[in-house]
């Protein structure tokens, strides 16, 4: 079983292995897609409270998700690279930075979007939002260290730590509607009990929400591509690949 | 119909926060796809460059970082 393991965990199986997978998962996520935002915007009834502003959630919850998990998996890759030096630990937590990056700015900004005309204010230091906002920095920082070293294994290993030790904040940021019960609403959906929300409300939210995950999963593994070009640039099946493309490219 | 069409845009007179929402998250799905192909095809071109010093550079296109 260790045999097999190790054998995905070598570059040149994986990059094969996210190669052909790649294509489906846009397929389904883009299928996901669709499916959502016609039960969202189209089938769904609008708010007793809210109104059609509510709709707001289909695109703000998903993203706030994948901020979360993001990081989730940039920590959890790194740790693995960190531990047993698994070089594809570090291919997908830097591949995993930039998409965390981008979904935690897009919750942040749809968050203001739907703060704006529920709240009155586009911001406010909540403690759900304050938390939010240091996540963003998270990334950013982990970015700027990934870029600032150059030294591939010591920009691993520091990004590495400085992901482990910010793992602290995600419980924070998923509690933080508990603990200080301030002006975001608390979650909609929990893992105990039924959700507070209509079914016609809820089950676009759910596709919206694997077809923001299965994107994640296509983008992250055209990512760790990059990257295990990268570090392998000099093994002789990346040169082979290189120039069998360059082939295909040049052929009119 | 134009009347269904425009009253679905109004969203209910939050039309400007729910679109402005929806917009941005289809820009940053997006450009995700796109710096992300992009630096795989200029990666590969990168390498096949070196690979072949005296092979005839790829498109333009494939130029770019990111």
């Amino acid at each position: 079983m260790f045999k097999a393991l190790h054998k995905y965990a070598s570059p040149m199986h994986f990059y094969a292995l996210a190669n052909a997978w790649t294509p489906w998962l846009f397929g389904i996520s883009a299928t996901l897609f669709l499916a959502g935002l016609y039960g969202g915007l189209v089938l769904a009834p609008a708010d007793y409270q809210q109104g059609e502003s509510f709709r707001i959630i289909y695109v703000h919850v998903p993203s706030a998700w994948l901020s979360m998990f993001s990081y989730l998996v940039m920590a959890g890759a790194g740790a693995a690279s960190l531990i047993w030096k698994v070089k594809l630990g570090d291919a997908i937590a830097r591949a995993s930075a930039p998409l965390g990056a981008s979904f935690t700015a897009l919750a942040l900004i749809t968050g203001s979007l739907w703060g704006k005309p529920m709240w009155g204010a586009w911001w406010v230091w909540d403690a759900r939002l304050t938390s939010e906002l240091l996540l963003l920095f998270l990334f950013l920082g982990y970015l700027a260290l990934q870029s600032a070293i150059d030294d591939r294994r010591a920009a691993a290993r520091a990004g590495a730590v400085l992901a482990v030790v910010g793992v602290v904040n995600i419980p924070i940021i998923h509690y933080s509607v508990e603990w200080w019960s301030t002006l975001h609403q608390p979650a909609t959906i929990s893992k105990m009990g039924a959700p507070s929300m209509a079914t016609s409300m809820l089950i676009p939210l759910l596709l919206m929400a694997l077809a923001y995950q299965v994107f994640y999963f296509a983008v992250l593994l055209v990512r760790a591509r990059c990257e295990i070009l990268e570090f392998e640039k000099r093994a002789q099946w990346v040169k082979t690949l290189a120039s069998t493309r360059l082939v295909a490219h040049a052929a009119p | 119909m134009m009347q269904t069409l425009s009253h679905f845009l109004a969203m209910g007179g939050y039309g400007f926060f729910v679109w402005s929402a929806y917009g941005l998250s289809a820009l940053v799905l997006v450009l995700n796809v796109i710096f992300a192909i992009r630096r795989e095809r200029f990666l590969l071109a990168e390498l096949a460059r070196k690979a072949t010093p005296s092979a005839p550079r790829v498109s333009a296109a494939a130029e770019a970082p990111l």
